[in-house]
Order: C-alpha cells, then structure tokens, then sequence
C-alpha cells in the first residue's frame, strides 16, 4: 500500500495529519544573520556568514539536503576564468558576459573573480570536481595533470550566441579554447552544503516557508530586521529577529501556467518556487528591476520531454542529431565543433523546419550516440546529462529499460512538438531585487543572491553570489545596532497567513492558481498593450478582493500552496505595473508592444526598477550599466576578500 | 467471495504514482519522506511501512527520493505515461519506450 486510496480501501478512513497542528503557535528566533531559501545560493551565504563567526539561521520551504532547483545535480560550473586552465582574463570575461543586454554586471563580476574559489571550497566539503576515477581518461578537454574536465562551452566567445564562424573547419582548436566552464559531479554538492552548514553550526529550519520580511517599526522602505515564516508541516508560526537578512528564493516558476497537476514538467526550476522572496522584498519597499521581462518557456504541444523536467530528449547536449533515415541536421551541437553553441545561427531552425515540410527531412529526429568517439559519449551521458539537475534519475531510469547509448538512438522532441505556443511563459530568469556592489539591496539591512538577484545567471552564480552576499550581510551584521520590531506587523501577517485555515470550503489553492495563470495567458502574454494590462490588473484585483477572501486549505501543506499562490497573484501585478513603465518593444526582454512597436530604440536601453512607497507604486529607471567599472568597483568593494577558505 | 467496501472518493489526482514502492524491500525508515522538497509522501502511521504518497500530483521529478534511498529497489521511478521517452536501435531501426 503507498497510494491515499490504497490506504482508505484497507484501513477505512484516510489517514491522520501525521505532523502536529500548530496553527496560532509561534517560535521566535533571534540571530545575527537569516537566509530565506535553503538552495544552493542559500546554503553558501550561510556557510560563508557562519564562518566569519556569527550565528546564523537558514530557512528553507523543503529540505536543505536536496532542495532548490540545484539540489538535484548541476554538470556546469560555468563562468571560472580565473582557473587554472584558462586562457582568459577574469575581468575581461566579466566585461564580455555582461556585455549581453540587460545582465547584471555585478553578479556577473563577482562570478567571474570568485567562482572558482567557490569551487575549490566546495571540494573541500566533499564536493566532486576533477575526474579523480579517471573514468575520462582521453576525453576532449580533459586536464590529466589537474583532473579538471572542460566543459566545450563557451568554445571561443560565450555561447548563448552562436559563433559567427561555426560551420568553418577548425575554427575552434583546442590552443584557443577559452577553458572558462569545468564540468562538475553536481549530485555530490547539495548533501555536502547541508552536512557544511550543521558542522558550522547554522540553524537549519527545514519546512518553513518564509512569508513576510519584517521592517523597523513597520514601516515599509525601514531598516529589514526579520522576518516570519510558517511551518509547511506543523503551521506553527515562526518570528526571525536578525540583523541582516538574505533572501535567496528564486523566482516565480509556473505564473503562467494553469494547470498544477502539470507543474512538475514545466520548466527547469524547482515546483517550489513561486516568487515568495521577490514578493517579501517588494511589500517591504525594496525596490526591483526588469520585472517586465518573461520567455516562451519551451514547451509545446504537450509537457516537454526535455533534460531538465523529466525524461529525456536528445537535445542538442553534445549529441549530433539526425533525422529518421539518419541524416546529420545542421543543427549545432553544445560539443567542440561548434564551440558550445547553445543556440543556432538565425535561420537554421526554419530551415530545418521547411525541410520537414518538404519531406527532405523525416521525423522523428534522434541523437546519434553511436557515432561519437566511445569517451565523449560516456561523458556526455553519464557526466554532462547524468550530473545535469533533475538528470540522474533519467540516466537511470533509461539505462534500467535498456536503453544502450553504444546501440542506440535517443529521440529529441523539439522538432516534433511543433512551436511553442507564447501564451506559455516563464519568469524565471527576468526580474528580480536590485543589488548594489555589497549584493544589498535598496532597504539597510536585506542582501539577495542567485535567482533572486535581477538578470539571475546559473548554479555556479548561484553559489558565488550566496558566498559574497553572506559575507556582506555578517560584516553588516556585526555592526548593526539593535533592532525594533513591530507587533503589530507581526499581527498583521499572522492574520493574512491564517486567513486560509480559517475556512473549510470555498476556492482551492489550484483553482487560485489557474485564475491567475489564465489571467496572465490572456492579457500578460504575446501581444502586450496598455488597455489589455489595465485589463489584467483590473482581473487580478478582482480576485484579489472576491476569490481571496474564500481561499480555504485544509492542512498546513495546502496552506503553503495557498500562500505560494498568494506571491504569484502579487508577483502578476508586479508585472503589469512593470510592464506599463515600458514604453516599447525590446527583444532581449521578450516584450513585444503592438502600442509601442519600435524595438529596442536607444532612448529605452535603460533598467526599469519599480518598488513601493507607502503602498504606492514608484517606478524609476537606471542605466544599462548603472554598477560602472567592473573591475574598479569589484576591488573597491573587496579589499578584505581573503580567497580560498582555510579551513581552521 | 467477501464484499468489498467501495467508497465515494473524489478522482484520483494524476499523475498518480510518480514512484512505486517495494514493500519487501522498503524498511520504512523515511528518509524518502525528508528528502522530497515537495512533501509528495507522507510517513506511513504504522511504522516500518513505506510511506504514503499523498500528493502525487505535486512531484517535480527531480528523482532524489529514488537516488538518495538507501535501499536498493525500495523505491523506484515510474514515469507517468507522458513522459516516457523513446528510441531506437540504430541497427534494427526498432523503436522503444521507456
């Protein structure tokens, strides 16, 4: 017996809540340092906070060991260029990765210097980083002297834009190769950050969803000193006093989508998130940016079979694709030949398309494992996709049905799915909390890292980032004077968090959720105008005042789900507001105004940051640049900064 | 042949069984139950069980309660039938599915 009906069928009665109920109960916590998300920026600012001394509390909506969107693997550290087998300069790289439009140039920076310090630290706790089994002996990019694994990304530029010379025999020998991304063991990593965290003695409050940040004297745009949460088990209410804070949640996952029961496939972040940090960031004043940014998530006809959300697609990882009768496409590959190139030239996928419709390609298409050298193949299957997030079970799983890469062809799914329809959107890697050169952001006291961050990079980012912001938001701490809390805000959320329990019937969290998914589908979505946003927030209102007040959750899970869905219906008018303040079209922000048609025009190269004033909406703008030099700034900010830990 | 009690239950949430569980194998010790962030199981209230999956329908997939278990063949993943994959023999041109 395993299944809810399974068990009603042989014991006649549907089991107990197994937690205790707390509802009402409150725990209240004083520390020196909270990080709010336990993932892996999380983990590593309170690693890095507990190790210059303080005491430092972590919470986290699941379980530390595994949670985040990087809990299950990662196979990229990307963005190391100052180790050892590089041929780059680390601030010149910085200056090349954010020269993309709209990146954050001071996460971006402080990856670039740290990152590999990072890693080196995180072999330390028991992280594997080099191939120290020599399974990968021969393989393209293998450092028999240092073990390190070279990823073929990034090539010669960075490739999230394909090389202009892709295609021209030897255009990328290995003489060249910038050698800035290491391929990990990223399953190793996450039980290893957890098992770092007791050691040092962080309070890991596993099961508590942070809800609201706490300000001085309640009042919104003050001094952060806290914040409250709710257990996801027991609803015990839980106080944070602390004298800095770090949100590290990530951004709002499935916004757009309706149906829940297929939240699990949607993208490559974890189902938990759901825009809790932005939001806690926002009511309490702090000031965010490039929130009107959102992309086509990649799905299409149905939930798709992709690496990242469950099962696998022979992709463009490394593995050349072909078509039913085995022609090559001329589809890039992420290996050697094309540099890494993790999207094709322009043009290239409407030609395969057409040739599809011509029948000079037959579907479906596979990647060819057979064909390549027998080590880049292993290395590609077991290391590069076996490590790759939610990956592992995958590899398992196929090789458990036989599946033989030596024998066989992996079907890929993009061709065969047909377009992604635009109504089908993920935030994820838009908007976020503005940061300044400390990774704090505009309130005294609140610091952010990761994907909580605007313009979010990935796990390796992730993990620089959480390392800086931690040791920032401890320097901060140590000198903060004494904090003033307010009960009254504190009673105030206590009701808002409650109001769903307090109910037996009424709206369920789901069809909260498909409200507002529909919503967005409609007027948040391909074709954007100011009367179908004003539409939009008119909808949003309206549930907001008549679906809310009968949102009801039976236990505390449905509680969390509840309020999840709470930050999403927040988050969506975050967006709209966003989404007014600009005024034309802009590619790289996958934002297309049919009333402001001109693209990208020069006089809107600008940040859009927006945030709230005594409850009322302000929005504002910065330069594309606004951190300055990189380098200089990098420096200014870090003269203390004492590399690698040595561990005591 | 005894009568068995049907019940009137609300329709199952689906996906259904993103895992299945060995009860031969599975000691019941929860870690699965801690591992997943989402809180797609339950533990059993007898002890020794394995434990209840109650919300199936929030699983992400990311599989660590199946890589993590520390019984092999306790617990093992069972993808819904959407989402298993195929491919071919490049000799025979068969085609499979997972």
């Amino acid at each position: 017996m395993t299944t809810w009906h399974d068990y009603l069928k042989e014991e006649g009665q549907p089991p107990s809540w197994p937690y205790p109920i707390r509802f009402d109960q409150e725990q209240e916590i004083d520390t020196d340092v909270l990080v709010i998300g336990g993932g892996i920026a999380g983990c590593w600012a309170a690693i890095s906070a507990a190790r210059q001394g303080l005491r430092v509390a972590l919470v986290e909506k699941g379980d530390t060991v595994r949670s985040g969107s990087g809990g299950p693997g990662c196979d990229h550290w990307c963005n190391a260029p100052a180790n050892p087998l590089s041929r780059v300069d680390p601030d010149e790289w910085a200056q090349h990765m954010a020269s993309r439009p709209y990146s954050n140039g001071i996460g971006i920076q402080i990856q670039c210097r740290e990152d590999y310090d990072t890693l080196l630290e995180m072999e330390q706790m028991g992280g594997k980083i080099r191939d120290t089994g020599n399974e990968y002996v021969g393989a393209e990019g293998r450092d028999d002297a240092t073990k390190f694994m070279i990823s073929p990304r990034y090539g010669t530029i960075h490739s999230y834009l394909p090389d202009p010379r892709v295609g021209e025999p030897n255009f990328n020998p290995p003489e060249t190769r910038n050698n800035v991304v290491i391929r990990v063991w990223g399953s190793t990593f996450k039980p290893a950050l957890k098992k770092e965290c007791r050691r040092l003695g962080v309070k890991i409050f596993d099961r508590v969803m942070g809800t609201s940040l706490l300000t001085e004297n309640g009042i919104q745009g003050a001094r952060v000193v806290g914040a409250t949460g709710v257990n996801t088990r027991t609803g015990e209410f839980m106080i944070f006093k602390s004298k800095a804070t770090i949100i590290s949640t990530a951004g709002a996952g499935s916004l757009w989508f309706m149906c829940m029961e297929l939240g699990g496939y949607t993208n490559m972040h974890s189902r938990a998130i759901s825009g809790d940090g932005t939001v806690m960031a926002w009511r309490a004043g702090a000031e965010l940016t490039k929130m009107e940014a959102s992309a086509v998530t990649m799905i299409a006809t149905g939930y798709r079979h992709k690496w990242y959300s469950g099962a696998g697609d022979a992709s463009y990882e490394n593995v050349p694709l072909v078509d039913a009768k085995g022609r090559r496409l001329p589809y890039p590959i992420q290996g050697w030949v094309d540099a890494g190139a993790m999207v094709p030239a322009p043009g290239v996928e409407d030609k395969i398309r057409q040739a599809i419709m011509k029948g000079e390609y037959e579907l479906p298409f596979y990647g060819d494992f057979p064909s390549m050298p027998e080590v880049e193949r292993r290395a590609t299957w077991n290391l590069m996709l076996g490590e790759e997030s939610t990956t592992r079970i995958i590899i398992d799983t196929f090789n458990k049905g036989g599946f033989d890469i030596n024998r066989d062809l992996l079907q890929s799914y993009k061709f065969i799915e047909g377009q992604s329809r635009p109504q089908w959107r993920d935030a994820g890697y838009g908007g976020g909390v503005l940061v300044d050169w400390n990774l704090k952001t505009s309130l005294d006291g609140l610091y952010a890292a990761g994907t909580q961050m605007f313009a979010p990079e990935d796990h390796s980012y992730a993990a620089a980032t959480g390392r800086y912001a931690g040791r920032k938001a401890a320097a901060y701490a140590r000198e903060a004077g004494d904090l003033k809390i307010s009960c009254d805000q504190i009673e105030k959320e206590k009701a808002r968090v409650y109001a769903p329990v307090k109910r037996s019937n009424g709206i369920e969290w789901k069809e909260l959720h498909a409200g507002i998914g529909r919503v967005m589908q409609y007027y948040v979505s391909e074709f954007k105008t100011e009367s179908l946003f004003n539409i939009g927030m008119e909808a949003l209102e309206r549930i907001e005042q008549e679906a809310v007040p009968r949102l009801f959750a039976l236990d505390p899970h449905k509680l969390t789900r509840s309020l999840e869905d709470l930050s999403m219906l927040e988050y969506s008018k975050i967006i709209i507001h966003a989404s007014m303040a600009r005024k034309a079209s802009s590619v790289p922000l996958n934002f297309q105004r049919i009333d402001f048609p001109a693209v990208d025009p020069p006089e809107w190269n600008k940040f859009i940051t927006i945030k709230q004033e005594n409850g009322k909406v302000k929005t504002g703008e910065l330069p594309p640049d606004f951190w300055g030099d990189m380098k200089n700034q990098y420096e200014a900010h870090n003269r203390d900064y004492t590399g690698v830990y040595k561990a005591g | 042949m005894s009568q068995e009690t049907i019940y009137a239950v609300p329709n199952v949430p689906t996906p259904g069984s993103p895992v299945k569980f060995n009860p031969e194998v599975c000691d019941g010790c929860n870690i699965c139950v801690d591992t997943c962030p989402i809180d797609v199981y339950i533990p059993h209230p007898q002890e020794g069980k394995p434990p209840i999956v109650l919300h199936p329908e929030e699983c992400w997939y990311c599989g660590c309660c199946v890589v993590d278990c520390p019984r092999p063949g306790a617990v093992e993943f069972n993808w819904p039938l959407q989402q298993r994959g195929y491919w071919k023999n490049k000799e025979t041109g068969k085609t499979h599915q997972l």
